[in-house]
């Protein structure tokens, strides 16, 4: 195993990455740095377009002092982080019951078709990834799904199309 | 009598605003609070008083979890709000977070004050991006306010209080393994004893309340304990924000007193979709268990009357079913989750939701066999009261509910290899 020095750490993220990880560090009682994991796996998500390599898991472990496997095993419980790519724009599907119900299956049916691609899958141009999730909390407006940071609801096809539409 | 508690501003234009929560008298209850110096003692008793239960689920006094706490114990001490809401059906605490952070914010303040806590969590589900900028913009307000921070108006007590934002695991729902989120770990919940109350958050004395729960303490301390128990019934204090959703007309969140007949709320929320009939509900968030639509019509929405028929109030998450569903189609769907969502840690959840679900699931694809209808009662006896937490149970209940009330259902799946409902 490596042992990054504290002298390394400002190496391991470009400036405005490390400023981002110490908001959420400068949270927690100062003995628990390891509270920022969460945060700070996001953040170096989000800057490597949506999902996490070993490297980068590696230097959050070194940047926040705590052995890699512990980080492995955040990086891998958790639903939200991605270890492998996923598409430029993530959408995620809730099929919980609520949804089901109010016919989530013709919105995945459509996602499917129209993209070419299934859960778990990325269209080939790198624009778009399917992902099959659970209850988002907003059952009010189902069938719903997210896309990146956004929820959409009370989803049809036609609504759905044209928020694809309008995405960059 | 509806929108008195926690929804109260929810008429203003922009009501998440720190000055718009003022026009209402939002943080009158704290610096009231703080220039009197209440005794501590007091604000608990008033929250006893007030019969608040525990709005994440488990319906425990929220009051007498806080008088749990050795208040002059030296060290840090935490409060906790779980804003992990993620109970499919429950969509409520979203709406505080977005509608009325402050409220959220000043009871968190008071519970702080109230406990001998210096500082405070807010876990906000990381899926809630919209409803996490909006509380940070309220913490911001709040800060620049001199509502949290040092000395707060001058009154010696000092308050700091920060988000901490999940990564999606339904589990962090439950207490301890919220904790062990906070603490940069796999949220994976703790043995029970010994509690949060002494060994909480970073291992010191720690309140973790829902966040229905502490948003509703300022109307508590403003009102009285004795006001916000008689807006609901015995054993029920108050009133409860009921999300409801699945096949009716206008899905949503409504707050009303505790005790208000479920057929009441129906209509609120505009009936029964396509006026079909109501087939079932399942009234308190997917763990409770189905209550048949006919027997749901003639109850109430409160602890008591919702456990006589044999289920829980929960979260106050209802979801209303009508006659096109196949609920062996549903309970698939339900026992999928708690596979998907267990944490892995305990034997009996870990594989026992693993059996549910492929269960269920061949019943479901018209390969079930007459044998396994007692297979899955088996298994949600073996899982129920076997595990660490309460997620094995929330998996074993919703099978135990189907198979007391559906039954023909499973049989007709297992018979004809299809499914009743469409078939007529």
């Amino acid at each position: 195993m490596t042992i990054t020095t504290a002298k390394d750490k400002t190496e391991l993220f470009a400036p405005a990455i490390r400023a981002e990880i110490d908001r959420w560090v400068a949270k927690y009682p100062p003995e628990w740095k390891q509270s920022a994991v969460m945060g700070a796996l996001m953040i170096v998500q989000d800057d490597n377009g949506g999902w996490l390599t070993t490297q980068l898991m590696d230097d959050v472990a070194a940047y926040l002092d705590m052995p890699s496997i512990a980080v492995y095993e955040v990086a891998t419980f958790y639903s939200m982080y991605e270890l492998k790519p996923v598409g430029k724009h993530k959408i995620c599907v809730c099929t919980n019951v609520s949804c089901m119900t109010n016919k989530s299956d013709i919105i995945v049916e459509h996602l499917e078709k129209k993209l070419g691609i299934s859960f778990g899958q990325i269209t080939e141009d790198g624009r778009f990834s399917l992902k099959e999730v659970e209850c988002l909390g907003a059952c009010g407006g189902a069938p719903m799904m997210q896309i990146g940071k956004q929820y959409y609801e009370n989803l049809t096809p036609e609504i759905v199309d044209a928020i694809l539409e309008g995405l960059e | 009598m509806a929108n008195e508690v926690c929804l109260r501003t929810l008429d203003l234009e922009r009501p998440w605003l720190l000055e718009q929560y003022q026009s209402r008298g939002g943080y009158e209850m704290l610096k009231k609070i703080l220039t009197e110096k209440t005794p501590p003692e007091a604000i608990i008793e008033e929250v006893k008083m007030s019969g608040l239960r525990g709005r994440g689920g488990a319906g425990f006094p929220t009051g007498l979890k806080w008088s749990f706490i050795s208040r002059n114990a030296p060290g840090q001490k935490y409060v906790v709000c779980n804003s992990d809401e993620g109970e499919p059906g429950t969509f409520k605490d979203r709406d505080i977070l977005r509608y009325n952070p402050h409220q959220l914010i000043e009871g968190m303040i008071i519970a702080g004050y109230a406990i001998g806590a210096t500082r405070g969590y807010n876990y906000i589900r990381g899926e809630f991006w919209e409803p996490y900028e909006r509380f940070e913009q309220a913490l911001e307000e709040a800060r620049n306010a001199g509502f949290l921070g040092n000395d707060l108006l001058g009154s010696g007590f000092d308050f700091e209080l920060y988000t901490h934002l999940g990564a999606g695991a339904y589990i962090c729902g439950e207490e301890t393994a919220l904790l062990e989120s906070i603490e940069g770990k796999k949220g994976q919940p703790r043995y029970k004893p010994p509690f949060p109350a002494h060994f909480g958050l970073y291992g010191r004395p720690t309140i973790i309340n829902n966040t229905e729960s502490l948003a509703s303490i300022p109307m508590i301390i403003e009102k009285g304990g004795a006001w916000f128990a008689d807006i609901g019934v015995k054993n029920s204090g108050g009133s409860k924000l009921f999300s409801i959703s699945g096949n009716i007309n206008n899905p949503g969140v409504f707050e009303i007193p505790m005790g208000t007949p479920f057929s009441e709320l129906l209509e609120m929320a505009g009936g029964v979709k396509d006026g079909r009939r109501i087939k079932a509900v399942i009234p308190g968030g997917s763990s409770s268990p189905v209550i048949p639509g006919d027997q749901m019509m003639e109850l109430n929405m409160d602890y008591d009357a919702i456990a006589a028929a044999g289920s829980m109030l929960g979260s106050g998450a209802v979801i209303v079913l009508d006659d096109t569903n196949c609920m062996v189609k549903i309970l698939e769907r339900m026992s999928y989750f708690y596979y998907e969502e267990s944490c892995g840690q305990c034997t009996p959840c870990r594989e026992g939701t693993g059996w549910l679900y492929r269960v269920v699931q061949r019943i479901e694809a018209g390969q079930g066999r007459q044998e396994d209808l007692d297979l899955l009662d088996d298994v949600a006896g073996k899982i129920s009261g076997k595990t660490i937490c309460a997620l094995g149970d929330a998996a074993a209940m919703p099978v135990q509910g189907m198979l007391r009330h559906f039954r023909d259902e499973f049989q007709y799946h297992i018979d004809h290899q299809r499914c009743m409902v469409g078939v007529g």
